[in-house]
Formats: structure tokens, sequence, C-alpha cells
């Protein structure tokens, strides 16, 4: 990773385990442009022509390859928007692992835009990490406002881990998908946000086939005097099952609005939800401490906990 | 090796008037040796024990251990002093597993095996809960029974159990009298539990009857069946069908 810097590595680490490059096929993209790619026998990656961009293809039938996309920035004031397109083959079962890190130490904003659609494709199953990350202690915000579409095909499933521990000062999450036939879909997003941070995430969710199913889960936790909004939207069109949830701690100053919505457009859509927003509770920080941890040791195992 | 001396515990009600919840109890425990307090509800016994955890502050009065003054120790304090408590209520936790939970308490990262041998001293099929969440897909009678095995995993020379009966099925129970009786067996360490079972009363060293917050005797059970019998018929100490009524606080 000769041409990365000390900055770049240390996000691309943090947000995709990476300390060197790896084995199969990646495509890393530092400072608004190509940093270094690799493709395999199945797995095939093209820069997009029209626009800034990748188009990821993965043969049918693919199994057990990971593909690294990861962005990572430390250079002020820049604004990188790019639009990558995954084709995932009918049969295949593969990880990817996107997400992105901004370091800025500057006075001026970064910002990152990832606009990424997923085709998947009949029976296929799909693995997503996004992990975002800031750092760095400029005055310049670090700005995070990704798109993904997820358009599945008739019995693929996808599961998505959506993860945001530290350091983005504002970031608004958008994630549709429309589902065909026995199509299942599972979303794990855990957030953390603190000082003066912003986080919407937006989910929206379309249950179009029979026997498909979506099962979209928050757990975050809001400190100092951050604010966080979480809306979730399922509609089910047609025999499907939905079910989604918010489930956060509130501390210090901070401020959650959670926004569930259920559209049952088929008699027989089973759509539920749950939100549940509070502080810790005063019972569980005794149990840890007569354990014989410190409160702030008892508050920290909580959280760490909760977001694992 | 514990002694509450005069402890006096007010609370304040609502209509800003003062309510004496503990009236000047004053108790010396003996190191391994396993008592039992019990009497009406609303008598003042968990309140005691929460007091003895520090989770309470007491009005007034003083508690020494080992013959060191812990009156103004906290929890943490105390939890590393030697003193265990088990909840009435185990409390929940979403993403900490058991297996969390019993390393916290011996204090150190046991291997599987190892954290598996609490859970199978309280009756749990270790392997099938080892790594489950400690949230509310465990039911009452599972999580008390995990209670139990933090308090075994800390290992430590006082032991305070508040109800361990309350909310629990009857079989449940069954399983719970008998990991009572094996501690009982096997004692390292005071312990103090607040009940109103007969059959936990059956194994106790000495039985302390508290009463309008205060002790009104301490003895062995042949000694206090009059108290007992007075007890139950106020309603205090239930018969072995009625484990599912708790105590009040």
């Amino acid at each position: 990773m000769a041409e990365l810097s000390q900055a770049q590595k240390d996000l691309l680490e943090t947000i995709a385990g990476l300390t060197c490059m790896p084995g199969g096929a990646f495509n890393i993209r530092a400072n608004g442009g190509l940093a270094e790619r690799q493709v395999t026998e199945h797995i095939n990656i093209t820069s997009k022509t029209d626009k800034p961009g990748i188009d990821i293809h993965i043969a049918p039938e693919t199994k057990g390859e990971t593909c690294y996309i990861p962005v990572v920035m430390d250079e002020s004031g820049m604004t990188d928007v790019v639009y990558n397109d995954f084709y995932i083959g009918d049969g295949a079962d593969v990880t990817i692992v996107a997400g992105c890190g901004i370091h800025n130490c500057g006075g001026e904003d970064s910002q990152h835009d990832g606009i990424h659609r997923f085709f998947v494709g009949k029976g296929a199953h799909v693995k997503y990490v996004e992990n975002h990350y800031g750092s760095g202690d400029g005055m310049g915000k670090r700005i995070l406002n990704p798109v993904t579409e997820v358009y599945q095909d008739e019995d693929s499933s996808v599961e998505m881990e959506m993860v945001q521990i530290k350091g983005v000062d504002s970031t608004i999450r958008t994630t549709k998908s429309e589902l065909a036939k026995g199509a299942k879909l599972v979303v794990r997003e855990r957030l953390m946000t603190h000082g003066e941070q912003h986080a919407e995430s937006v989910y929206l969710t379309e249950l179009n086939g029979d026997g498909s199913s979506a099962d979209v889960v928050s757990r975050s936790v809001a400190r100092d005097n951050s604010y966080q909004k979480y809306t979730s939207r399922i509609v089910g069109k047609a025999e499907c099952s939905g079910h989604t949830e918010c489930d956060a701690i509130l501390m210090d100053n901070a401020r959650v609005l959670a926004v569930p919505e259920l559209d049952a457009a088929c008699l027989d859509a089973q759509l539920v939800h749950e939100a549940a927003i509070g502080k810790i509770a005063g019972d569980q920080l005794i149990k840890l401490m007569t354990l014989g941890l410190t409160p702030e040791e008892a508050e920290e195992q909580i959280i760490n906990g909760f977001l694992a | 090796m514990l002694e509450l001396k005069d402890i006096v515990f007010d609370v304040t009600e609502d209509d800003g008037s003062t309510k004496r919840i503990i009236d000047g109890v004053s108790l010396k425990l003996d190191e391994n040796k396993f008592y039992v307090v019990t009497g009406p509800n609303g008598g003042g016994k968990s309140t005691l024990a929460r007091i003895i955890m520090g989770i309470e502050k007491p009005t007034s009065g003083q508690i020494l251990l080992d013959g060191v003054d812990i009156t103004d120790k906290s929890i943490t304090e105390r939890a590393k002093m030697g003193i265990s408590f088990a909840l009435q209520q185990p409390v929940r936790f979403k993403g900490i597993k058991v297996h969390d939970l019993i390393n916290i308490a011996s204090g150190k990262d046991l291997g599987t095996g190892e954290a598996c041998e609490y859970l199978s001293a309280v009756g749990l099929c270790a392997r099938d809960y080892i790594e489950r969440e400690v949230n509310s897909s465990l039911s009452g009678g599972e999580l008390k029974r995990i209670e139990i095995a933090t308090v075994l995993a800390r290992g430590t020379k006082l032991s305070v159990f508040d109800e361990p009966e309350a909310g629990i099925d009857l079989w449940s129970f069954q399983n719970l009298i008998h990991i009572f009786e094996t501690m009982r067996e096997e004692i390292k360490g005071t312990i103090l539990i607040i009940s109103h079972q007969e059959r936990i009363l059956n194994i106790a060293d000495e039985i302390i009857m508290i009463a309008d917050g205060k002790i009104t005797k301490i003895g062995k059970k042949e000694d206090m069946m009059l108290d007992i019998i007075g007890a139950t018929l106020e309603g205090g100490i239930c018969g072995r069908m009625n484990v599912e009524e708790g105590g009040a606080r």
C-alpha cells in the first residue's frame, strides 16, 4: 500500500479490517481516485465511463469470495460522489465489505456520498458490511450521505451490517430495498453519535413477492448533544412478513426520534414494528457494580454489549 | 464477619412525611454460616439486604465488614471487599452474553468449560446458555439461575440473595431449592438469604425474623415455630405452592 498515506492506511484498517492488500477482488478509492484494484476469475470490477464509480460483476454460482470496496479520504475540503453498481449473478454467495473513512485535520468540510445499487440474482446470497468512521481534529466536518438501493430477485437473501461508531459529524443514510417472491432481507444497524453529531437513517423496504421477508433492526447510542432520526418504512404488497425495530440508549442531552411506518397493502402481509428509547436502567448499573465494576466501567460494558 | 449496628432507614413519603422502614437493627453474622431472613411482607427484609450491599444508604447506624467500617463505601467498593448480591428481580441486558456476565463476576476471562461449570452448578445445561444474551428471550427462572451463577462465580466471603424464589415457576423453584441445599452442604463463606420459603428455612443455621423494621427473634427453626406460624397467619410466609408470590422491597 505504498501509495496510501499513513492516515489512509489507518482508516482502511478501521473500516475494513485491512492491514495489507487482500487476496481476492478489491477496489480501494482514496481522495476521489482509484488507489488500487484487483479482480478475480469470478469478480470483475470496471470503472464507469460516464460518471465516477465502478461496476462490480459477480459471476453466477460464485461461492465464498469476499470483495472489498473501501473509500478513504484525508484531504480537507473535498467532496467525493461515487456511483457503484453491483451485479450479483444467480446462485452466488459472496461477502462485500464497503465503508468509508474520513480523516479531516483541516478547517473545511470533507464529504463522501456513495450511491450503491445492488442487483441480486435468483437464489443469490450477499452479506454486505458497511462501516463508517471519521477521525482528525480539524474544525471541518466529516460528512457521509450514502444511498443504497437493493433489488432482490426471487429467493435471494441479503444481510446488511451498517455500522457507524465514531467521528462522523453528519450523515443521512438512505437504504431502499425491493424484494421479489421468496426473497429475504436482514438489516442490522449499529450507530453511536457523540458531540454535536447528526445522524439520520432511512430504510424503505418494499415486500413485493409472496413469501418475501424483511427484518430491519437498529441499535443506537446517542451521547452528548447529538441527534438521531430513524425512519423505517415497510410496505407489504404480497403475502409477506416484515419486522422493524429501533432500540436506542439515550445519554446526556442527546435526542432520538424513531419513526417506524408500516404499510400493509395485502391482506396476507404481516408487519410488526417496535421502538424503545431510554437511558441506561439504574438496575443494570447496580447489577454490574455488585459484580465489582465502577459506574463508568458498568456504563461502558452496557454500551459495548449493546452495540456489539 | 458482618456487623450491623443500630441501622435506621427512613424514606420520605409523597406527602412529605417520614416513614421508618428499618428501625434500629443490630446484627452479627459469623463466618461460614447460612442465615435466612424472613418475616411478613413489607417488614424491611429486602431493604436490609440492599443496605448491606450499599444499594441503599442507611439514615443512621454503622456497618462493619471484618471490623472495617463500610457504611460509606460504594456498591463497587463493597463488591471488591467481598460482598455479593443476587437481585430479587434479575436484570436483562441486550447484547451482553451469559459468558460475559460470568467473566465480569469472576474478574477474569474464563474459558467456555470453566464458565459452564457455574451454569451447571445452578442446573442449566451450560452449552445451551453460555453464548446467549441475557435478554428477554430468557425466562424468569433461567434468569434467576444465571443471577445465582454470577454470585457463585464471584466466590466472595459474603453472599446475599434477595428472595431467590420470587417470580419463578414451581418447576424452577424445585431446582432452586436443590441449589441452595447443595450450597449449604458445600458452604464457602457466609450466606444470607431473604426468603419466605419453608424449605429454605429448613436448611438455615439461624433464622432472623424481621417485622416492622425490627428484628423480632433470631434462632433455629425449631425454636421459632410459633413466630413463623404467626407470620404465616399474617400472610408473610408462603407454603410451597405459592411460589409466585414475591415480597415487597
